[in-house]
């Protein structure tokens, strides 16, 4: 055997991309997304590492945008009805437990980024009482939005208050705030009554694409979100993991969640 | 036998329709709610159960509790309480046509309630919650109408009811303690993750339960012929004085536990709770009502001559209600989403639709309760005559 399944995947999807996109297929390569930018259909688990070295809150305010927008993520103006999938906290409201008086300057006022984990071992599809909510091969917790009866015990269960409940009809969100609502027509808006996560963009992945949070991170900030698959030693994840210390939200739980931080 | 529910005096009948006026109340809310959604409550992303699902947990205790005169008839052989077992099994079976209610008022999407049946997902504890309630309610219909009917026509009730019978004692241990699995068994969510929280449900269950039911046996002696008996309400004072030192002694052990140890994240609820976090307490006031009452009914309780008087018995029940639904039917659900997983503090206060809905559900409770217990009292009163 000369090549790996592996290889040979990387190698046929980077000659498609090239005979395909030519100069778009070569912008999309952009060093430390090759790994994850193909076979993003093969996954075996999917993570992110969020390097805070570079973010900035501009990216994350962009992240939000282009999600949202992509994912038909009503904005209310109210946060007791608020719905996010990925959104800003401060890193003691983000890391409570790693919190303490002497936070390192740069990182005590610094916005974190904060998403679904996609726990390797989520207590919210342990919870849910329909499978609405479920974990797929590849670690993508996913959501059912026609299965859910909106009991909200995933709410309880997810211990990163990632989950947003539809306590009103997200087509009524004020039109003042979502002029163009639903902003996606190709990506299903959500009903009165049931909850709702980020999926890692699953559907983008579907189609070889990273996640839009990686895309617009990356597009202000190189390498500032890195996707990738865990399982794979050289992935680009694994290789960001290996040379920077990098921590995870409430790993004490044993959710073992996959999204982490690169702190410096 | 269900005619019994159809004669009655104005009084009863003017309790009814004050019911059913609430009802309709409650039910002209809930249509709201169904149309707009559960925007008009007073729950958050961030305290996303309120007082409904705290209902919920407050009268699967009561439930439960009907096994508190169950078991020493069937089991201890306590003749006594032969007289009003079959009250503690129709309390149990309002108490849980509430909790089924309570349940569906709180969904987002409660057209697709068949989807727990449909798509079962045995790891969820709710899919359990399903099958004890469900099972609890269907044993004590057929367990009460079965010895009811048995005891008008003058015989002994069948042999396949007595098994039921004793089916329905450990399932009624099973029903609370699988209502504290629901959050007992989730990360992050320090205040409820302690497993005395089956044991305290039970505890809070045996005296709150028992308490109400001496209340209503206070209520039927004065308003009907039947006696549910000097003894039976005294048996029932001493069971709800040891369940409701078991319940203080559970909660003081859960204060020790977080105090001592000195975890924030296990005392923050406390705090909130208690004293208020971060500028927010609504809830205080209301905390420490439940250590008034608390404190009455201990005292009440623990001295016999007053807990052998009935007048100062009945008041030591009032507070023995009155502190375990605060504890409980408020303070347990709610301190349990504050401060939220980010120890933020976003505070919840129920909305007046939310309340009405509440009371509705009640209402419902109290005219299923009402008419069972007329016809087991009519029922009584003619084998009586």
């Amino acid at each position: 055997m000369g090549i790996s399944r592996r290889r040979f995947l990387k190698v046929a999807g980077l000659s498609a991309i090239m005979a395909v996109g030519g100069k778009a297929g070569f912008e999309l390569l952009r060093p430390g997304q090759v790994e994850a930018s193909l076979p993003l259909t093969k996954g075996k688990r999917w993570a992110m590492v969020i390097d805070m070295r570079k973010v900035t809150d501009e990216i994350i305010q962009k992240c939000k945008e282009a999600c949202h927008k992509a994912h038909n993520v009503p904005e209310f103006g109210n946060p007791k009805v608020e719905l996010k999938w990925i959104w800003e906290e401060e890193f003691e409201h983000a890391f409570p437990d790693q919190e303490h008086e002497y936070v390192a300057d740069g990182i005590k006022d610094k916005g974190f980024p904060l998403l679904c984990n996609h726990c390797s071992n989520p207590p919210c599809c342990r919870v849910c009482p329909t499978g609405a909510t479920w974990q797929r091969e590849d670690g993508i917790v996913m959501m059912d939005w026609h299965r859910c009866i909106g009991c909200r015990f995933c709410m309880a269960g997810c211990p990163y208050g990632s989950r947003s409940f539809n306590w009103g009809d997200p087509g009524k969100a004020p039109k003042e705030l979502n002029p163009d609502f639903p902003t996606n027509p190709d990506f299903p808006t959500r009903t009165l009554g049931v909850v709702e996560k980020c999926t890692f963009c699953n559907e983008r992945l579907a189609k070889g694409q990273l996640p839009i949070c990686v895309e617009e991170a990356n597009k202000i900030e190189k390498d500032s979100f890195i996707f990738g698959d865990l399982a794979d030693p050289d992935s680009n994840v694994r290789k960001a993991l290996r040379k920077h210390f990098a921590i995870r939200r409430k790993p004490e739980l044993g959710t073992s969640p996959n999204v982490y931080y690169i702190i410096g | 036998m269900l005619d019994r529910a159809l004669k009655g005096s104005s009084r009863y009948w003017g309790w009814l329709i004050f019911l059913l006026v609430l009802m309709g109340i409650g039910f002209a809310c809930y249509l709201y709610q169904f149309k707009v959604g559960l925007k008009i409550t007073g729950m958050s992303r961030d305290v996303s159960w309120g007082l409904y699902i705290s209902q919920l947990t407050y009268l699967v205790g009561v439930a439960a509790s009907g096994v508190m005169v169950v078991l020493p008839y069937y089991l201890h052989d306590y003749k006594a309480f032969g007289r009003i077992t079959i009250l503690g099994e129709f309390m149990a079976i309002a108490a849980v046509l509430m909790c089924l209610l309570f349940v569906m008022v709180d969904l987002g999407k409660l057209p697709r309630l068949m989807n727990i049946i449909m798509y079962p997902h045995p790891k969820s504890i709710l899919f359990w919650d399903m099958i004890v309630l469900n099972g609890y309610l269907i044993l004590n219909i057929l367990i009460g109408w079965n010895v009811l009917a048995a005891e008008r026509k003058g015989v002994h009730y069948s042999t396949w009811v007595k098994v039921l019978i004793y089916i329905s004692i450990p399932w009624a241990f099973s029903i609370h303690t699988v209502t504290a699995f629901l959050y007992a068994g989730l990360p992050g969510r320090h205040f409820w993750l302690t497993a005395i929280m089956a044991p305290r449900f039970l505890a809070s269950a045996f005296c709150s339960g028992p308490a109400i039911l001496l209340l209503i046996a206070l209520v039927v002696r004065k308003f009907t012929n039947f006696d549910p008996g000097k003894e039976q309400i005294r048996t029932l004072g001493g069971i709800i004085a040891y369940a409701f030192i078991i319940n203080i002694f559970f909660f003081l052990m859960e204060i020790f536990t977080s105090f001592y140890s000195q975890i924030p994240g296990h005392m923050h609820s406390f705090v909130y709770l208690f004293l208020g976090l971060d500028g927010y307490g609504k809830l205080a006031p209301w905390m420490w009502t439940f250590v008034f009452f608390a404190i009455v009914a201990l005292i009440l309780l623990i001295i016999p001559s007053t807990r052998r008087k009935e007048d100062t018995l009945a008041i030591a029940c009032a507070a023995v209600v009155i502190s375990t639904w605060i504890d409980k039917g408020l303070g347990l659900i709610i301190g349990g989403f504050v401060p939220n997983p980010f120890e933020r503090v976003f505070e919840y206060w129920p909305t007046t639709p939310e309340v009405l809905i509440t009371i509705g559900v009640w209402a419902m409770g109290f005219f299923v309760l009402t008419v069972l217990f007329k016809i087991a009292v009519s029922i009584k009163e003619e084998v009586a005559a």
